[in-house]
Order: C-alpha cells, then sequence, then structure tokens
C-alpha cells in the first residue's frame, strides 16, 4: 500500500477580473488538475474567485528571513525613490 | 568592558515580537515549546472540524424539507473546509496531515469534546448551529489575531463561514419555538441537553489550565477560558430569552453590580470523564472517523497511480 501523503500545492485566486491572484492557502492533491478541483471545492464556496492557479509548494523557492536585514534594508535609506522626498512650489501645478 | 546595549537572546527577540503585535510566519526562528503548542492547539482544532461533521452528517437524510437539507449539506462541507485549512496552518509548522491523522485515529490527540454528545432530534441540530457554533466563534473571533500568521489567516477564513452556520441554529430554533406546542417542547429538551456541554467547550476554568498563561503571553490566545465562558452566557442568556426558552440552570441571574449574568458551576468530573474519552459517543465518533479514512484507502491509491502512470506518459512524450 502506498502510504505517502498527496504533494502539497499553493492556492493563488484571482476574487475578479483586472486585480491579480493572490496566495490563499495550500491543499495537497495527486496531481494538477485534481488540486485545480480542490481549491474550486475549498476556497471559492462563495463565489471568491474566477480563476485558480495551484503551484506544487516545492517548486516555492522564499527569501530567507534570517537574511531580511542585510536583503531589504539597502532600500530603508533612499527616501529620493519617493516623489515626497522632492519640494514642489505651491504656484506649480499638476505635478 | 560592558557594552551598553544588553544582547538579546532569540526567545527575547521573540517575545519582543510578539509584544510589539508583529506576526510570526513559519520559517521564522520561534521556540520549541511556541512551536509545539500551536501544532497540538491547531491539530487538535482541524481534528474538532473533521469530527464534527458526523453528528451533523446523521441528519443529512432526515433534515425536515429541502432547504433544510441543503443548508445542512453546505455547512459539513464547510466543516471539511475548515478542517483543512487548520490541517494547511499546522503542516507550515513541520507536521504532515498523516501524522495529525495517524494521533487523531489513535485517540493520542483530541477533539472537542461536544462532539461526543449525541445529536437525538432535529432540534439538537439547532442547537448545534445556535449555541455550539455560537461558542465556537466566540473562541475564533479572538484567534483571527492569534500571533501566528498562518493560523490567524486560516480563522479569518472559517469565522467569515461560520456566522451562517450559528444564524441557521438560531433559525432552526426559532421555527421550532414558533411551531407547535410539542415542536416548542423539542427544542427546550435539545436547549437543556446542550446548554452545558456547550459551556464546557471553553476548557477547564482558569484556575486548572496550566498553559492559559504562557500561550497569553505569546499572544496564541487572547481571552482565557473563563472570560470566553463568561461571554458566552452573557450572549445567550437573552437569546434564549427571545426563544422563550429556559436555560437549564437555576443560579443564571442578571448581576447589576458586575452587569453580567453569574452562572451555576459546570460538572467538572463529567468534563473531564468526556475528555478521557468516557463521553457517550467518543467510541463511536472515532471508529466512524477511522472507517472512513480506510474506506478511502483505495481512492487515494488510486488518484496517486493515475497522477503517476499521466506523469510517465508525459516524460515519455516530451
Amino acid at each position: 500500500m502506498n502510504q505517502s501523503e498527496w504533494p502539497l500545492w499553493e492556492v493563488f485566486i484571482r476574487s475578479k477580473q483586472g486585480l491579480d491572484h493572490k496566495h490563499v492557502g495550500s491543499l495537497h492533491a495527486a496531481d494538477a488538475t485534481m488540486a485545480v478541483q480542490n481549491a474550486r471545492d475549498v476556497y471559492t464556496r462563495r463565489l471568491e474567485g474566477v480563476s485558480i492557479w495551484v503551484v506544487e509548494s516545492k517548486h516555492i523557492h522564499a527569501s530567507n528571513p534570517d537574511d531580511s536585514e542585510a536583503f531589504f534594508d539597502p532600500a530603508a535609506d533612499k527616501v529620493y525613490r519617493h516623489p515626497t522626498f522632492y519640494e514642489v512650489p505651491d504656484s506649480i501645478k499638476h505635478m | 568592558m560592558e557594552t551598553l546595549e544588553k544582547v538579546l537572546t532569540p526567545e527575547e527577540q521573540f517575545q519582543a515580537r510578539i509584544d510589539a503585535d508583529v506576526r510570526i510566519e513559519p520559517k521564522d526562528w520561534m521556540p520549541d515549546a511556541y512551536r509545539k503548542t500551536l501544532i497540538r492547539q491547531i491539530s487538535q482544532h482541524a481534528h474538532s472540524e473533521l469530527v464534527g461533521m458526523l453528528p451533523e452528517g446523521n441528519w443529512i437524510t432526515r433534515a425536515p424539507s429541502l432547504k433544510r437539507k441543503s443548508i445542512l449539506l453546505a455547512k459539513v462541507q464547510d466543516e471539511a473546509g475548515h478542517g483543512l485549512y487548520l490541517y494547511s496552518a499546522a503542516e507550515t509548522l513541520g507536521t504532515t496531515r498523516d501524522q495529525m491523522l495517524a494521533d487523531l485515529h489513535s485517540g493520542k490527540a483530541k477533539y472537542s469534546s461536544i462532539f461526543n454528545y449525541p445529536t437525538l432530534s432535529w432540534a439538537d441540530m439547532g442547537c448545534v448551529g445556535w449555541l455550539v457554533d455560537g461558542a465556537a466563534i466566540l473562541n475564533q473571533v479572538p484567534l483571527c489575531r492569534t500571533s501566528y500568521g498562518p493560523y490567524a489567516r486560516a480563522m479569518v477564513r472559517v469565522c467569515k463561514e461560520e456566522s451562517f452556520h450559528q444564524r441557521q441554529g438560531f433559525e432552526v430554533m426559532q421555527t421550532l419555538c414558533e411551531g407547535a406546542p410539542v415542536q416548542k417542547e423539542m427544542a427546550q429538551e435539545a436547549l437543556n441537553r446542550w446548554w452545558w456541554p456547550t459551556l464546557m467547550m471553553f476548557g477547564p476554568k482558569d484556575a486548572d489550565s496550566p498553559n492559559t498563561a504562557q500561550s497569553m503571553n505569546w499572544r496564541i490566545k487572547r481571552f482565557t477560558n473563563d472570560e470566553l465562558r463568561q461571554k458566552f452566557v452573557d450572549m445567550m442568556v437573552p437569546q434564549a430569552e427571545f426563544l422563550g426558552l429556559t436555560v437549564p440552570d437555576p443560579a443564571v441571574k442578571w448581576n447589576e453590580e458586575r452587569q453580567a449574568y453569574d452562572f451555576g458551576e459546570v460538572n467538572w468530573d463529567e468534563f473531564w470523564a468526556v475528555v478521557k474519552g468516557n463521553g457517550l459517543c467518543n467510541h463511536e465518533r472515532l471508529q466512524a472517523r477511522v472507517q472512513a479514512h480506510e474506506d478511502g484507502a483505495w481512492v487515494r491509491e488510486a488518484a496517486n497511480a493515475h497522477a503517476a502512470k499521466r506523469a510517465a506518459r508525459e516524460a515519455v512524450a516530451a
């Protein structure tokens, strides 16, 4: 008897046309077709979506939280990347 | 030479994040005991959703109308979904679905004792929705802000769906209470059966709940058992009055000073007996669960075999 679990899939749902797919959770399924069907049954019982993506969890690569300071801090001291850094004279319109 | 800034241990850093209400995510460092507590709590919660389908499933074929049958089917399907959200959340902590199910089936893991009580009449379905789901919601709403991200997100989804469960239960009760005298009597009898077991759902008294302090400190729990039990009584007594039903506790009385209802003492001997496996339905529930799992084994195997065959075919074609 095959004791192994069905693989784990991450589920992403587009709630309506024009919006992006958003991660909603995960589930187990034997293959992609079953993962999409199960995702429909589990995550869209109340019209929560118009489109579903599933990705087998093992294919997701993530940044390491232990490195997050070194990884993200370089963006912290670059305020000039934001429009609010610049002073615009009051008399200038449409900028 | 001493440095001015004390170097924080990982535990202290972790607690500081909790205290600042920063959510903990799966790959973050966490104390082993935090991980273990969460796996235990989330899997117990998931098991409760799964076993919770059994007493209601019993009534699907006997629901009094097609409307009630559709509602009950939708509710039972929701419970399966809630179990799945929660199992998935627990899996992010490093346990597996197989392990959790094995622990449930062997009796090692617990589930909510409320499901070890029988559902004798249709009015019991009303009480399960109105009282049991009402108690569950009180437990679950604060869990939407629990410190572990995946658990909190699962609970947001559960709570959104759960409120229909309570309302349909109240509607069942209201319909019975507005019906013939014998129907109202049925509603009262169901309330008599379910009132005390529902109060037990909040767990032992704070004084007998050794894990509460640590769980509050980690912000896994946001309210103590006794606080939630009091809230429940305050919420439910007026609803029972609206229905024209009497809560089966002569000690229930509005306390003007506390601005809350006084109520009697739960039968804790019964509580512990059911927790330890000696409730009316413990054996039956577990047996039904194990059998459902075993009967489904061929489906799981067939799906695996089908997936393997298709993958092999695609590999040849490529």
